[in-house]
């Protein structure tokens, strides 16, 4: 060969900026065709709609997670259980131990309106709370710090004999491992749409490059190297992927800003969505899509014009 | 250039030819005939290794085609120009864009302009420069593929049953362009029954007649 004909390669920069650039005339070596066209951006845009929840599904359930784990860990119950001559001084004896005790914030004894409003989900709205051997409760807010467990439960049984504490460790931990296993799915989720867009990307580059079988042979016979057909068809594809992708996400995000607001809708959802910086985040997902189609025409490419020669 | 030696073909179970001889030397210039179904455009299809031979070598700007990985075998494609008898067009391209096709391929597109212009001019297409493969005629698509043919100024020229569909003063411009490219050195190699388009030639260069028959090849008669 003559030294004018070697190849030399440049370097990943300007690969990078030539492949988003192209080349009008070797775009225009492989006929567009319809139906892999419109199957690769309608692939695209529907797992990218989905992506967008998985997304929104995964941050909700993380930020959930971290809300309860805070929340909880933050405050504790003190639950008071006496005759009713006896709570009144056992509640007072109990707020002057939990104020004396370092790593608590504030000790707040509930009154009957808040018991009232904590058994309303169960009981209904006109409980006679007054009526019922409902032990006091006091809350409890804890500084950064934290206070001592095991010695406040230890002055309290001896200061307070019918104080029962509660640092809500029980119901947290399954609390957190729920939200944690959610998040879990919902970035199982993300990975099996990027598969699946991988492979109904693949099956859509295998199909046109099949159907032009003959226009790779008459590329070949003026001599087109491999990574010149292959780039045709790869840069088709992966900027059809990343159109769809954007549509869909887009589309996805507009979905979630339409979901009921947290005050309207209350419980679990209230969470799904995306808060602040949140809302970049889907922006990450066109071009994933991209790289995914890159990857995935790019591997269907190589096999088939080796399957070819 | 191109070199074949001890070469055979088999085919559907049947040896289309055996211990065949070639050398495509610069400057040298080829008429390969015989009957048809004799194997011309396969042993053509050798020389531009879109064909492996069953046996024997075949040696292509120094290398081993079987030893040459594709890559290297579209690099030595753009130095062989060749007009295939069936002319292989990419029928979504206007006619300007198929004659560019190897200058496209080779990165070198940006070399289009004036050249191009003069080339379909020379072949008597400059009207259909924007026209569809299909919605040209025969002679209008061979003219053509004489013209990518020649655009990328190859090394060696293969062509095969050129004058297949063009008229008689085509021919004999197709057959002054590929005298004048012989005289800047290039090997040109040509399949054809066109003896007249043979005798036209051997008047004006020293072109070697080669007959494919029965198997083998040897030197036509002296009538050629």
């Amino acid at each position: 060969m003559s030294s004018a004909e070697q190849t030399t390669s440049p370097g990943l920069p300007a690969r990078i900026l030539a492949f988003v650039v192209g080349d009008s005339q070797a775009d225009r070596a492989v006929p567009p065709t319809g139906f892999t066209a419109r199957l690769t951006v309608f692939t695209s845009a529907a797992m990218a709609f989905l992506a967008v929840f998985a997304l929104a599904l995964s941050m909700a359930t993380g930020r959930l997670a971290s809300r309860w784990s805070a929340e909880l860990a933050r405050s504790s119950t003190l639950r008071i259980s006496a005759p009713d001559d006896q709570i009144a001084g056992q509640t007072a004896a109990a707020l002057e131990v939990l104020r004396t005790t370092p790593g608590i914030a504030t000790a707040r004894p509930l009154d009957g309106g808040e018991a009232r409003a904590l058994l309303e989900p169960w009981f209904g709205p006109d409980l006679p709370v007054e009526s019922l051997p409902i032990p006091q409760l006091v809350e409890i807010v804890e500084t950064g710090d934290g206070y001592d467990t095991t010695g406040l439960r230890a002055r309290l049984q001896a200061e307070v004999p019918g104080a029962v504490l509660d640092d809500h460790t029980r119901w947290r931990q399954p609390l957190v491992e729920a939200a944690g296993r959610l998040r879990m799915l919902g970035i199982a989720a993300i990975l099996l749409i990027a598969a699946s867009t991988a492979a109904m990307i693949t099956l859509a580059a295998q199909a046109a490059l099949t159907a032009n079988d003959q226009v790779i042979r008459v590329l070949r016979l003026v001599g087109a190297q491999d990574a010149y057909i292959a780039r045709a068809f790869v840069r088709r594809f992966t900027l059809r992927a990343l159109t769809g992708a954007a549509a869909g996400t887009l589309a996805g995000m507009a979905a979630i800003w339409l979901l009921p607001r947290a005050d309207a809708a209350g419980g679990f959802l209230t969470g799904l969505g995306f808060q602040g910086i949140g809302w970049l985040l889907p922006v990450v997902i066109p071009p994933l899509a991209a790289i995914t189609a890159f990857l995935a025409t790019r591997w269907a490419a190589i096999r088939t014009l080796r399957a070819k020669s | 250039m191109i070199e074949l030696q001890h070469v055979a073909y088999s085919y559907g179970g049947g040896e289309l030819f055996s211990d065949l001889s070639l050398s495509l030397a610069p400057g040298s210039f080829h008429f390969l005939t015989g009957p048809s179904g004799s194997g011309k455009t396969t042993l053509l299809k050798l020389c531009y290794a879109e064909l492996k031979a069953t046996s024997g070598d075949v040696q292509i700007f120094g290398e081993d085609v079987r030893s040459m990985e594709r890559d290297r075998v579209a690099l030595a494609r753009r130095r062989i120009g060749v007009v295939h008898q069936d002319c292989q067009f990419l029928d979504h391209l206007p006619l300007s864009e198929n004659v560019a096709l190897p200058l496209t391929v080779a990165g070198r597109g940006g070399e289009l302009g004036q050249d191009l212009t003069d080339l379909l001019a020379w072949v008597g297409l400059t009207r259909q420069a924007g026209q569809l493969p299909p919605e040209l005629s025969g002679g209008e698509r061979q003219r053509a593929a004489l013209a990518r043919a020649v655009i990328m100024s190859p090394e060696v020229i293969i062509a095969d049953e050129p004058t297949g569909n063009i008229d008689w003063e085509m021919s004999q411009r197709l057959l002054a362009l590929l005298v004048e490219l012989n005289r800047m050195g290039k090997a040109v190699l040509i399949a054809t029954h066109d003896l007249q388009l043979i005798r036209a030639a051997k008047a004006q260069v020293q072109a070697r007649v080669l007959r494919l028959k029965d198997r083998r090849l040897q030197a036509a008669g002296a009538d050629l």
